[in-house]
């Protein structure tokens, strides 16, 4: 196995009852690059990147086929322990969703779920995670207060730091950006920039530019497939299939 | 706003055509008075360079007003290098026919002398190397685009005949030197002409190039055939 191959789907079939929402998906994400999943809403892009860290578990009536390796080792093998896999795999979601609680508790939550205790370095990892998300400089005065007295911008970022604190390997975005305003997604865009030297990220974005902006490979997804899979750079100047190209330039529907 | 895209780029296209039109216009004109000896229609061809140049200001304000609100990619963003490139070679077209002009010019109040070489068959060929890549453009033809690549080895191989032929005649007639360095001039303004219409070729099979053939069978059909 290529060693800087961090996750691979493998032939994945996804269902929502009798719905098959993914068909054979085979990806491959390389360590410490920004990957966006691409296409139109509905295409399976949010369902693919819930299956990375079996978020789907929770959907009692779904089904999957196929595997999901990290680092070689699947990740729907019956003796994976759930709470694990997602201390190595941290996700982001579209809406901000701070706990009603500090800005501290917030980020802490995670470490004490895992069994940290210790009350000194509980802190020096809450204020390193504040700093990696580009927080710490806007918050370290009020870190005791309600984080649901931050911009929409900043509870973003708490969310990253928040998935940041357990120290994952990769971190899952679903459309971070898409309740933000200009200011606020710049500055998360900067954040995936500096994020990828430490951990590999997977983002779903319907933001076109904010894909060719933010990542070093594009993968673009059709009802349900993996239509084309490229460096970013060779998708929006010169992508392969028509379908992609479409899509780009707004040909499409 | 996508389909606001579209209307922009065809509109684009329609603007940098009547530019080629132009160029080519007065590229005919000015070999035109070469071979007549025309020296009023040179001073045209000298006297309304700016409208070229006016043009090709306009042009390029459109495709950075285009790049800069519609932040186009793939095949549209292509499209509007290639005409960045290929407005700038027009102009640069534009400005060999002034120097083609001036040497018509200067060799018509002159008395007029046996020319050594032929230049019937060069600004013929120039000349039909420009309309070529302009009808590549038109109907983005990269097979045509090729021939006009192609040809600009003949033309240079012509120039470099010329070369020698202006030399001997020099020993010959050292009295006319001044018109026999002229000759040469117009052989070498043409012979560059031909280049700029050569890289508008280049623009465009680069652009056809990256055109997407291959269909995926079970995926959307388009409504557009743009990339068919
Ligand atoms: N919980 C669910 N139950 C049933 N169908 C779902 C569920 N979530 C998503 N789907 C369906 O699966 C398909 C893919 O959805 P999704 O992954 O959310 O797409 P995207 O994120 O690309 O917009 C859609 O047709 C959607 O309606
Ligand atoms: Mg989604």
């Amino acid at each position: 196995m290529d060693s800087s191959i961090k996750m691979a789907v493998n032939d994945l079939d996804f269902f929502y009852a009798d719905f098959q929402a993914l068909h054979r998906i085979l990806l491959k994400f390389t360590s410490n690059q920004v990957t966006a999943l691409i296409g139109p809403s509905g295409c399976g892009k949010s369902t693919l990147l819930r299956c990375l860290n079996r978020m789907n578990d929770l959907i009692p009536y779904s089904r999957v086929k196929g595997q999901v390796l990290l680092e070689g080792r699947n990740i729907y093998d019956p003796n994976v322990d759930v709470v694990t896999l997602r201390r190595h795999i941290g996700m982001v979601f579209q809406k901000p969703n701070p706990f009603p609680k500090s800005v501290f508790e917030n980020v802490a939550y995670g470490l004490r779920v895992n069994g940290m205790r210790d009350r000194s370095m509980i802190t020096e990892r809450v204020e390193k995670s504040l700093k990696q998300a580009a927080l710490w400089e806007e918050v370290k005065d009020r870190i005791h207060e309600s984080a649901l007295g931050l911009s929409g911008g900043q509870q973003q970022r708490l969310c990253i730091a928040r998935a940041l604190a357990v120290e994952p390997e990769i971190v899952l975005m679903d459309e971070p950006c898409s309740a933000l305003d200009p200011i606020a997604t710049q500055k998360i865009e900067e954040l995936i920039h500096q994020l990828k030297e430490k951990y590999t990220i997977v983002i779903v974005t319907h933001n076109m530019q904010q894909a060719a902006r933010v990542s070093d490979v594009t993968a673009f997804f059709y009802l349900g497939k993996l239509i084309e899979v490229d460096e970013t750079k060779k998708i929006f100047t010169r992508p392969s299939l028509k379908e992609t190209s479409d899509y780009i330039t707004g040909r499409f529907g | 706003m996508e389909r606001h895209l579209q209307k922009e780029l065809e509109s684009l296209k329609k603007y940098i055509l009547s530019l080629g039109a132009m160029v080519e216009e007065r590229v005919r004109k000015v070999i035109k008075a070469f071979e007549t000896r025309d020296a009023d229609t040179a001073g045209e061809v000298v006297n309304s360079d700016w409208e070229v140049d006016e043009f090709e200001v306009a042009v390029e304000e459109e495709c950075l007003k285009i790049l800069a609100l519609h932040q186009p990619v793939a095949v549209d963003l292509r499209f509007i290098c290639a005409v960045i490139k290929i407005n700038n070679d027009l102009e640069r077209i534009g400005d060999e026919a002034v120097n083609i002009a001036e040497r018509v010019a200067y060799i018509s109040k002159r008395p007029s002398i046996k020319i050594p070489v032929d230049y019937g068959v060069m600004a013929e060929k120039t000349e039909h190397m420009l309309k070529q890549s302009l009808d590549s453009l038109v109907n983005l033809d990269a097979g045509l685009a090729n021939k006009v690549r192609l040809a600009d080895d003949e033309v240079d191989d012509i120039h470099v005949e010329n070369y020698d032929k202006v030399k001997v005649a020099i020993r010959v007639q050292p009295e006319r030197v001044g018109s026999l360095i002229n000759l040469l001039q117009i052989s070498r303004h043409l012979e560059r002409i031909a280049d700029h219409a050569t890289n508008i070729a280049e623009e465009v099979i680069y652009m056809v190039e990256g055109v997407i053939h291959r269909h995926k069978k079970n995926g959307y059909q388009s409504d557009s055939s743009e990339e068919d």
